[in-house]
Formats: C-alpha cells, sequence, structure tokens
C-alpha cells in the first residue's frame, strides 16, 4: 500500500523539552491508522506539525510523495488534509448549513457570489442528513449540544471531500451511542476511500477501528503494527503503565 | 445570508431619499452643516465597520486612510487643473482606488498580529502617517498644509453640494456592505471572526479575504478624505490625521452596533449632533473634550454592543416565544435506537 | 563617532524614563489584559502637578515624585474599580482600550481647561546645568531622571520578587484561573495592579516636566512611543518593556544626531515594525498558543 501521509524525523522542542524526537512512521492510503500513547507522548505535537500549526525543528513531511515545505493550514487543506480538533470547533453564530456552506474552499472567481448557492444549500443538507443532523440545519451552531458540535465539525472536514482526515480524539467527551455514530461514519467514508489519522484515547474503539496502530511515547515512535500485535508488545505494555 | 426582502431595499432606498432631499428643504447653513459632518462620520463608521465589524479586527489606524484621501485630493489638484466646480467629486473613485491599493501592504504588515496587537499595531500605523505628514515638506508642505481647490458653488447652499458627496459616499459604503454580506466573501470574513483557527483549517483563505476588505474599507475611508479636504479647501497634517476622528468613529460605530448594516449609521446620527452642540457650547474652554469623553465612557460602560443589536433582541423576544433548547444527544440516539 | 556615543548615552538616560512608564503600562497588561490608552496623560497629569508644586510650594520636581505618585497610585485605583471592573468578555481589552483613550480625553480636557494649551516646563535652577564627563556632556537632570526611575525600577523588581502582593501578582500574570483558584483575589490584584501601573506614570511623570516642555496634548506623543515600547517588548513582560524601552531610547536618540530630530519619533515606529515583521509576539512576549 502506498503511503499517503510520511513524516521522517520530526523534531520539534519546546524550550527544555523536547515533545516529538526524530518520529517516523507513515499513514498507508485507505486506512484507518491510530496514533496512540500515553499523555505527554506527543500525539497532539505531532498532528500540530503535520497541519501546519507549529514548524519543526528539523524532520520533513511528505503528503502523497510531495514533500511538504512549510506545512500551513489553509495550504494543506486546499491539498486534501483536513483535521478536527480536541475542543469541537464550530462557528457558532453561523447556522449549520452556513457552517458547512463556508468550509467549501471557494476558488477566488466565487467570491462574489451568494453566501450559500442552491447547490451549496442541497450539498450541507446530504451531508448533514448523514450525520443525522437535518433537522437542526438552519439552527445557530452555538445552541447545539457538545456531541452534535463534534458530529458537525466532522461534517464540515468532509464538504471540501479531502483526502486524508486528522482526527484528533474524535469520540473525547462524547456518549457512547454518539460514539457508535462516528465510528460507523468513520467506516464508510472509509469505504468511499478517505484516509484517518485518528489519535485516541478509547482504546476499545482503537483497536476495533484502526490499522495500523501506532505508538508513541516520549516524541518517538515505540511500536507499529496491527492491533493485535502491538496490544501484545511488552514495550508498549511497559510504557502505558510507566507514565 | 438569504435573499433581501423587498422591505428592506424599500427601506434602505426611502433612508437614502429622505438623505439626499434634506439639504434642499433646510436652507439654514449651519444645520446643512452639522448634515455634512454627521453623514461624513456616518460614511467613516459605514466604511470602518465594513472590516472591523465584520473581522472583529479592531482597526484603530482607519482615520489615517481619511487623512491619505484628503492629501491625495488636495495634492492632485495642486498639479492637475479643473479644481472648482464639480471635477473632484468624478475623481473620489479614482482616490478611493488608490487609497485602497495603499492600503494593502500597511494591512499586510499590520495583519501579521491579532486581536489587541492589532488595535495598537494600527493606532501606530496612524500616527506614522502623521509624523510622514508633517515630515515628508516636499510632498505635503509639513505643518503649512496643502491647499484644496476653491470651490466655486454658490454662497447660499455651499453645503449643499458636499452634503450630497458625502451621502454619495455613505450610499457606496452601505451597499458594499449589503453585498458583501450577503456574498461568500462575507461569509468567509465571518468565519474568520467567529474561529480564525477554524477557518484556516478548512482551507479558507483568510489573509487574502481579510486583505480585500481592509483594502475596501480603507477605500471608501479615503473618499470620504477627500470630500472633506475640498469642503474645507484646506488640509493640515494634525486635522487630517486626527485622534479624534479616530476615537470618534469607532464609538459611533460601536453605539449604533458593529457587524450590523445600519447600526454606524444610527451611532453617527446620534452622536455627532452631540459633539457638534458640546462643540459650540464648550469648545473655547477645551472642556468640550470632557464632554466627549463622558459620552464616550457612558456608551461603553452601558451600551458596549450597541444600539441596532440591543433593539433587534428586544424585538425578537417580542416576535416569537424564546426557542426550544436542542434535545440533549441521548434523546436523538435513543431514538435511533429503537428504529 | 563622538557624537554617536554622546546620542547613545543620552538615549540611554532618555531610555531609563520611558522604562519606566512602559513597566506600569505592561504590567497592566499582563495582569488584567487591559491596555492603559490614559497612561501618557497620567505622566503629563503628573507633570502638571509637580509643576505646580515647583511653582507654588517651591517644591523640587524630584521630591514632588513622593507627593504625585502616592495621590496618582490612588486615582489609578479608583479608575480601575469605577471604569474597567465591569468590561468583560471576549472583547475586554479592546473596549478597555477605548475607555481608557475616553479618560485620557478627559485629562486633557480638564488639564486644558486649567492650564490652556500652552506649553509649559518645570525649570528648577539646576535645569541647566551639566557635567564633562570623558569629554561627554551629561545633563544633571537627565541623569538625576534615570536615577530615580532605575531606582523605582528596582523597587518595582524587589516588589514583584519578593512580596506576597508581587507574588500574587506574577501568578494572576502566569495564569489567572489557577491563581484565583490557588486563593489570589484577583479583585484586589487588579486594583492594587492597576494603582502600580498608575503610579509608574506618575513617577515617571514628575520628572518629564524638568526634562521636556509639555502641554495638554502631549500625551498622544507619549502614548504612541509607550505602546510601541510594550509591544516590541513583548505584551506582559516588564523585563522586555524596560530592555525596548533603552533600544528605542537610543535609536531615537542617535537618528536625531544622526539625521534629524523630526524623524526620531517616527523611528520608535520604524523599529517596532522591523521586529513585529519577524517575531509578532515581540522580543520577549509569548507566542499564543492556537491550539
Amino acid at each position: 500500500m502506498t503511503a499517503l501521509l510520511e513524516i521522517e524525523g520530526l523534531t520539534k522542542r519546546f524550550g527544555g523539552v523536547v515533545a516529538v524526537d526524530r518520529c517516523s512512521f507513515s499513514v498507508p492510503a485507505g486506512t484507518i491508522t491510530a496514533l496512540v500513547g500515553p499523555n505527554g507522548s506527543g500525539k497532539t505535537t505531532v498532528f500540530n506539525l503535520v497541519t501546519g500549526y507549529a514548524q519543526p525543528d528539523t524532520g520533513l513531511v511528505r503528503l502523497d510523495g510531495d514533500v511538504v515545505r512549510r506545512p500551513h493550514p489553509v495550504r494543506l487543506a486546499r491539498r486534501g488534509l483536513t483535521r478536527t480538533f480536541q475542543q469541537a470547533r464550530i462557528f457558532p453564530q453561523l447556522t449549520l448549513v452556513e457552517n458547512l456552506a463556508a468550509s467549501l474552499q471557494q476558488p477566488w472567481r466565487a467570491i462574489g457570489r451568494r453566501a450559500v448557492s442552491p447547490s451549496d444549500r442541497t450539498r450541507a443538507l446530504q451531508l448533514l442528513d448523514e450525520f443525522d443532523l437535518l433537522r437542526l440545519a438552519d439552527e445557530r451552531a452555538a445552541d447545539l449540544s457538545y456531541g452534535q458540535k463534534k458530529l458537525l465539525e466532522f461534517a464540515t472536514v468532509l464538504m471540501a471531500e479531502p483526502r486524508l482526515v486528522l482526527l484528533d480524539e474524535p469520540t473525547a467527551g462524547v456518549n457512547p451511542l454518539l460514539v457508535e455514530t462516528i465510528e460507523r461514519r468513520i467506516r464508510e467514508l472509509r469505504e468511499r476511500g478517505l484516509t484517518f489519522l485518528v489519535v485516541e484515547h478509547n482504546m476499545n474503539l482503537v483497536m476495533r477501528l484502526c490499522d495500523p496502530v501506532i505508538v508513541l511515547d516520549h516524541g518517538t515512535k515505540l511500536a507499529e503494527g496491527d492491533p493485535t500485535e502491538v496490544q501484545a508488545n511488552p514495550r508498549v505494555l511497559d510504557a502505558y503503565l510507566g507514565a | 445570508m438569504r435573499r433581501v426582502p423587498a422591505a428592506r431595499v424599500g427601506g434602505g432606498a426611502l433612508v437614502f431619499a429622505l438623505l439626499a432631499v434634506f439639504p434642499f428643504v433646510v436652507h439654514a447653513a449651519w444645520i446643512v452643516n452639522i448634515g455634512v459632518i454627521t453623514v461624513m462620520y456616518a460614511g467613516l463608521a459605514s466604511a470602518w465597520n465594513l472590516f472591523s465589524g465584520t473581522t472583529g479586527y479592531i482597526s484603530l489606524g482607519h482615520a489615517a486612510f481619511f487623512g491619505i484621501g484628503a492629501y491625495a485630493l488636495a495634492i492632485t489638484f495642486n498639479h492637475v487643473s479643473g479644481g472648482g466646480g464639480y471635477t473632484p467629486f468624478y475623481v473620489l473613485p479614482l482616490i478611493g482606488l488608490g487609497t485602497g491599493v495603499v492600503s494593502l501592504p500597511i494591512a499586510w504588515i499590520a495583519l501579521r498580529t491579532r486581536a489587541i496587537t492589532f488595535a495598537i499595531v494600527t493606532l501606530t500605523l496612524f500616527f506614522m502617517a502623521q509624523q510622514l505628514a508633517f515630515n515628508l515638506r516636499g510632498i505635503t508642505h509639513g505643518s503649512q498644509g496643502v491647499a484644496a481647490p476653491l470651490p466655486s458653488f454658490s454662497v447660499s447652499d455651499f453645503d449643499r453640494p458636499f452634503y450630497l458627496a458625502m451621502v454619495g459616499v455613505l450610499a457606496l459604503a452601505i451597499l458594499s456592505y449589503a453585498y458583501i454580506r450577503s456574498s461568500k466573501l462575507g461569509l468567509m470574513l465571518l468565519a474568520v471572526r467567529e474561529d480564525e483557527e477554524k477557518a484556516r483549517s478548512v482551507g479558507i483563505r483568510t489573509t487574502g479575504v481579510k486583505l480585500i476588505a481592509f483594502a475596501i474599507s480603507a477605500g471608501l475611508t479615503g473618499m470620504v478624505g477627500g470630500v472633506w479636504a475640498y469642503y474645507l479647501t484646506f488640509v493640515y497634517p494634525q486635522y487630517a490625521f486626527d485622534p479624534l476622528i479616530l476615537i470618534g468613529t469607532v464609538l459611533m460605530a460601536f453605539l449604533g452596533g458593529k457587524g450590523t448594516l445600519w447600526g454606524p449609521f444610527l451611532g453617527a446620527l446620534v452622536l455627532v449632533p452631540a459633539q457638534q452642540y458640546m462643540l459650540t457650547r464648550f469648545g473655547a474652554s477645551e472642556l468640550y473634550l470632557v464632554g466627549y469623553s463622558a459620552v464616550f465612557v457612558v456608551i461603553l460602560l452601558f451600551m458596549p454592543r450597541g444600539i441596532v443589536p440591543s433593539l433587534s433582541a428586544g424585538a425578537n423576544l417580542l416576535r416569537r416565544p424564546p426557542s426550544l433548547p436542542a434535545e440533549p444527544d441521548l434523546g436523538i440516539e435513543a431514538k435511533r435506537a429503537a428504529s | 563617532m563622538h557624537n554617536v556615543i554622546q546620542a547613545t548615552i543620552l538615549g540611554l538616560l532618555t531610555g531609563g524614563v520611558y522604562a519606566l512608564m512602559a513597566s506600569g503600562l505592561t504590567l497592566v497588561f499582563g495582569i488584567m489584559r487591559v491596555i492603559n490608552v490614559a497612561q501618557g496623560a497620567l505622566v503629563i497629569l503628573a507633570a502638571f502637578l509637580s509643576y505646580t508644586l515647583f511653582g507654588r510650594f517651591h517644591l523640587d520636581p524630584f521630591l514632588s515624585i513622593l507627593v504625585v505618585t502616592p495621590a496618582i497610585f490612588v486615582l489609578g485605583m479608583a479608575v480601575q474599580v469605577v471604569f474597567i471592573r465591569s468590561l468583560r468578555g471576549a472583547e475586554g481589552s479592546e473596549l478597555s482600550l477605548l475607555i481608557t483613550w475616553a479618560l485620557a480625553l478627559g485629562i486633557e480636557g480638564v488639564l486644558s481647561a486649567i492650564y490652556t494649551t500652552t506649553y509649559h516646563a518645570t525649570l528648577p535652577s539646576y535645569a541647566d546645568t551639566s557635567w564633562d564627563v570623558l569629554g561627554y556632556r551629561l545633563s544633571m537632570v537627565r541623569v538625576l531622571a534615570f536615577a530615580a526611575s532605575a531606582a523605582i525600577l528596582l523597587l518595582l523588581s524587589v516588589l514583584l520578587t519578593k512580596s506576597r502582593l508581587g507574588r500574587s501578582i506574577r501568578a494572576t500574570v502566569q495564569n489567572p484561573t489557577s491563581a484565583r483558584l490557588l486563593g489570589v483575589n484577583s479583585d484586589r490584584v487588579s486594583a492594587i495592579g492597576f494603582g502600580i501601573g498608575a503610579s509608574t506614570a506618575a513617577a515617571a511623570g514628575a520628572v518629564y516636566g524638568v526634562l521636556y516642555p509639555f502641554n495638554p496634548g502631549s500625551h498622544y506623543d507619549l502614548i504612541s512611543r509607550l505602546l510601541s515600547i510594550v509591544v516590541l517588548g513583548g505584551l506582559g513582560s516588564v523585563g522586555g518593556a524596560v530592555v525596548a524601552a533603552m533600544i528605542m531610547g537610543v535609536v531615537q536618540s542617535i537618528v536625531a544626531v544622526e539625521i534629524s530630530p523630526i524623524w526620531s519619533a517616527f523611528s520608535f515606529f520604524v523599529v517596532l515594525l522591523a521586529v513585529l515583521l519577524v517575531r509578532p509576539q515581540g522580543l520577549f512576549g509569548v507566542r499564543e498558543r492556537i491550539v
């Protein structure tokens, strides 16, 4: 399988702390890859480095074989790499449809056109339907419950039909029924050709859903393999217990 | 962002019709003069609102573009003949365009910062512009000022053409704001205001979008400055780059409601006559500054959201019952699980 | 070369006084994320007070620091409680900037009514005295002003590092929520902090009138420089403000000598912009974490 995302020798220091230490791994295309590790292992920092929210001290990031010279959120999103955040981020005062319409990635020639064109609205409603949020389509996003906001956020990162979606703790703070919904959506989207890199703490979910599983510890890759392999790895156990 | 209802368009047209008719109905020169200043500030506040109200970036440097537009008009007609009649008004669009273009590098520098730092940097840029006006004597004649063309309008209705020119610029500002708000550009600007990092992460070109809004806003401000220069017939650096114009503009937008279409206009309608009154009563002793100060403090402490949002919140409360809270998660999922 | 060194010395002496004014401004921002645009007006207010004390009671301006500073400390606390405390929310910083600007206008108006817009200067008998040290001229008042500023800054630093109040202040600057959870009374800290900020303006202002002619409108020139200094140093960093003030002092002095005095204020702004292009958070500022 070809690697959609490759990370080579990524290093990031914050003051005296080395958050990410010569970290290398790859995310094969068409997979749901998990990025796990004990607290402080550098998972979110790796996410931030890959998506342009922090600049690496050394190392590089490759997307679909091409080196990403200076990762930048806007450019990466337009190249098909989007992400969600630990605390679900949406546009509070906009309606759900407007949230999705804003996430469409317009070319410059389109900025004079109507904010939400009929085709934009159709596509937004379609996506809201898939997330079971259709009846809230014209409500303000601020009025949603936390779980609904997480679903909305997930929907927004799909609007521009990305190739790779980075999910930062998609089920954190969410009730079990919603976890099931999210898991089902991820599977369905993978069937349609999307690749996922998921940071997660919910180990049951990771074991069910993800393959491969990449384990980070102290900022570098500790283990990589399918769920059973990783689970049986004594060094992984040490890392979690020792942390 | 739905299509603008006919009632709204009609209401707007009515307002401008009333504005346009005003100087033909009222003949007392001092009243029309207040009208000129009111519409001038309405234009400035609306232009400011086009950037700061939509993006949430509070710019404290916009008054610099007022001064740039003023100098641009005066200096142009020192080298080009034709001033004195209506020609300077026809040149205004060019001045707007020029100011807009000049604002781009300034905006690009300022937009590297966020929030309060942005406010301070834009304020710094304002002071820089004022210093340049004083120091670049070759171009601006420094503290001696630059003469603008001498208008040849009749004395009896002298203020009228300037009043109408200001109304024209205001109309342009309001129309621009309305158009942008209903367009994709407006949607993107709102996204920037709501959560800029989220906007970037879904691929919105936030820098470009902010620059466009800033340039349009600056251009409109420059046009107001151009009319003002012609009205006063002389441009001095301390009046072209006047901190009082800066803070007055911002506070009128706040008072009326920034981020709304008519808020800044309302703010100017309320504050300018009040300011002019204070100026005439206390102008000699400088105590008018204390009057301004008191009014500004009251606005900021008690009405920071502004008139329009407060009114519309009240209207909403009257119009329909408070919306039901969104159903708790468990409810939906239980329904689905049951189906 | 001689001129450059002379200018540098002068710049350092001036920078010391700016450092004092700026330290209060940046400290207040650090504590409660408020930009006190009236800091310049407070300096001018103190200058006028000191001028009057000198004119009426022949109180030496450097001694008047002891009188003017406590008075303006109390004024500062009152301002915070009455005008600033209620400004909260996401736009609190911008609203407080606007309200302190309004207060600055009020101060300017009152001072104009009392003293008119003529320029004043406090001129004690030693105003023109200068010493010759190694071939360089050192103006006595500038040296005294620098010494006074340095002493007060030292006092401030001792207060911040060694006292209980200082620890509460630093905790609030670093993490307001944690500080409150640990029992710091944030209302009290804010009021006192604002008072301290105003005091630095007062102390500097008492001697400012000896160094420069001033009128009620001078606060704009001052605040524009002070804002550049605190942003350059990094908002909230007192050490940064001091360093930035010294840099600005030297730069403007050299520009005045080598190019022209009319460009000296402008040079503040150029330095600021140049640094911001490379380091938007200022020299010692912390890059706010976005995600």
